[in-house]
């Protein structure tokens, strides 16, 4: 009764209209650089947002040739590899020592660890730049992935530590009681339990470096080695008359991250959402 | 039980005995297993952070010796350095520009979107989308629409709409703010997700509540709505201020800094002395200056809180 006389029904229509603009807004720019790949440069001169109307396929394999795209991606899939490795073992092991074995000081290690990552990368960019041009690592894949590895890591723990203290240890401990050692413990049973939050880990991670700009760009300087990133930037400022194939180039490189994405839109934005407040 | 107390004794005691070796040795476990992640942070970023605020007191060319000389950058850096200078008018205009105009669209868009229900997460996806781009693809896709001849203002003006075919980000008095506009293209659609998930924990009984006391839509956004997320709110513009003076990437790519400064930003001044001029030192005393002002941010934010401000 009192809905029927109070809660008259809302009217959606202006909702969906400016949510209809906004969406346009956020898809159209990604639409017209799909478009812009199949042009020919002729066309790109004076159809330069529409539909193609012819579609120049080439573009793709001349820009994958002509960008180097088969190292350049090599690089990234590797640098990725690496620090998504390297953050979900070493991170992980923190995380789980944290949440489930209580040492002592343990309470201070997180605040440390969330001081540390509000440390600002400008403060130690230069310094960390001079250590590993001293030690070596400039411009070795081993040192970049190290410092991915370091930017990356407190919101794995933060993650991974919450993650595991919503579980009740009663399985780690009934596995204890038949004996088993802390390694397997780890392995048998903590590892499954945590693989959700592996998994969205890795995921966050993989985004990040797969399109991470500044870092590379300071730290690897050889045309070699460069992820897809800093290469991309060398190659769209190489050819910046030549849209359609650095337009190509563009979703090449947005590929897999848009298959993935489709293919784990919930994971992407319950990870994301976590892990933008890192 | 109670008729054998000695066993129950030496039994309790045993376990106790046993649980102490235990406590040790997983004790010893679990600082094996922080220590390896340990050691990367503190050889990535502690370290060269403290040895940071020393290079920040050196003239220094990155190679040789440090000369020590005080506050000496400092004083450059807030006397000489009109470049500086503008390249911190322009962070205070960015962090003015991300503090309101990402937050208004973010908020409007989700609370539109908590309303309904059907195409929900379609919506939802397609907000999320430029988030999940590479900084160097939007940046590169602005650079193409924004282009006077081939992009968006062209292909406006041959259907009759004049005035927008301007050199955006090749004009000193546009090209900032037209960097902050594709910056801003790929981070509002992440916020309002952000928004909308706190938007879905407020209970709907309020709702209810409010519209049974006749509130419209715009009294029970701002009676309900902005205060059940006010938590989340001020977390993002407290991070938004903080990473506006760490900005780099979109001016790298689209402008570096140019036409003639107009778009240069702390951290591109800063990546120029260091790694084109290799003003170590000074570099080190620009990035010790832009942590200090994000502290004071943070430490501003934290004393308001204390003195009982409701943030």
């Amino acid at each position: 009764m009192i809905h029927r006389l109070f809660g008259q029904r809302e009217n959606l229509a202006p909702n969906y209209i400016i949510l209809g603009l906004l969406c346009a807004f956020a898809v159209i720019p990604i639409l017209i650089l799909g478009f812009n790949s199949l042009k020919s440069n002729l066309e790109l001169g004076e159809n330069s947002i529409g539909f193609p109307r012819q579609f120049q396929w080439s573009n793709y394999p001349d820009a994958w040739e002509q960008g180097g795209f088969a190292v350049t991606m090599t690089n990234s899939v590797i640098f990725v590899v690496g620090t998504v490795t390297g953050v979900v073992v070493l991170g992980g092991m923190a995380a789980y020592a944290l949440a489930r074995l209580n040492p002592r000081g343990s309470n201070l290690y997180m605040i440390y660890m969330l001081s540390l990552s509000t440390i600002p990368f400008w403060l130690y960019a230069v310094p960390l730049f001079i250590l590993w041009k001293n030690l070596s690592l400039l411009n070795t894949r081993f040192g970049l992935i190290i410092i991915y590895i370091a930017l990356n890591s407190p919101f794995a723990i933060f993650l991974l530590r919450s993650f595991l203290v919503k579980f009740p240890p009663d399985f780690e401990d009934a596995a204890r009681v038949d004996g088993a050692t802390e390694m397997q413990v780890l392995t048998k049973v903590v590892m499954p339990i945590m693989w959700p939050g592996l998994l969205t880990v890795a995921l966050v991670v993989a985004l990040g470096v797969w399109g991470e700009f500044q870092i590379a760009l300071i730290f690897m300087q050889e045309d070699e080695k460069m992820p897809l990133t800093t290469s991309y930037f060398n190659f769209m400022r190489r050819f910046s008359r030549d849209w359609s194939l650095t337009a190509a180039g563009a979703i090449m490189m947005i590929l897999p991250v848009l298959i993935i994405f489709m293919g784990l839109q919930r994971r992407f934005v319950e990870g994301l959402t976590q892990g933008g407040l890192k | 039980m109670t008729a054998n107390p000695s066993i129950q004794d030496t039994s309790s005691r045993r376990t106790s005995f046993l649980g102490k070796g235990m406590e040790v040795r997983r004790g010893l476990l679990a600082w094996a297993l922080i220590i390896p992640i340990t050691l990367v942070h503190l050889v990535v970023v502690v370290g060269p952070g403290i040895s940071g605020l020393y290079y920040a007191l050196t003239d220094w060319s990155g190679i040789g010796k440090a000369e020590f000389i005080g506050l000496g950058n400092f004083v450059e850096l807030f006397t000489e350095d009109l470049n500086f200078r503008a390249a911190f008018r322009h962070n205070l205009f960015w962090m003015a520009f991300f503090l309101t105009v990402p937050m208004i669209m973010a908020l409007s868009a989700a609370s539109l979107l908590a309303q309904i229900r059907r195409g929900a997460m379609v919506i939802r996806s397609m907000f999320y989308l430029p988030y999940v781009l590479p900084s160097i693809v939007s940046a590169f896709t602005w650079s193409m629409l924004l282009n006077p001849s081939l992009g968006i203002g062209a292909a406006l003006d041959k259907i009759g709409i004049k005035g927008l075919d301007h050199p955006w980000l090749g004009d000193f008095r546009t090209a900032l703010a037209s960097i902050a506009f594709a910056d801003n293209w790929h981070w509002w659609g992440f916020l309002s997700i952000l928004f909308l998930t706190a938007m879905q924990s407020i209970p709907v009984d309020l709702y209810d509540a409010a519209k049974m006391d006749g509130a419209n839509r715009w009294q029970q956004f701002r009676n309900v709505t902005l205060p059940g997320i006010r938590p989340t709110i001020l977390f993002m513009l407290l991070m938004t201020a903080i990473w506006s003076f760490l900005s780099f990437d979109y001016v790298w790519i689209l402008t570096q800094g140019g036409p003639s400064g107009a778009s240069e930003l702390v951290s591109s001044h800063l990546y120029k002395q260091a790694f084109l001029r290799f003003e170590a030192g000074y570099a080190a005393a620009i990035g010790l200056t832009v942590s200090l002002m994000a502290g004071c941010i943070v430490g501003g934010f934290t004393i308001l809180r204390r003195r009982g401000w409701e943030i």
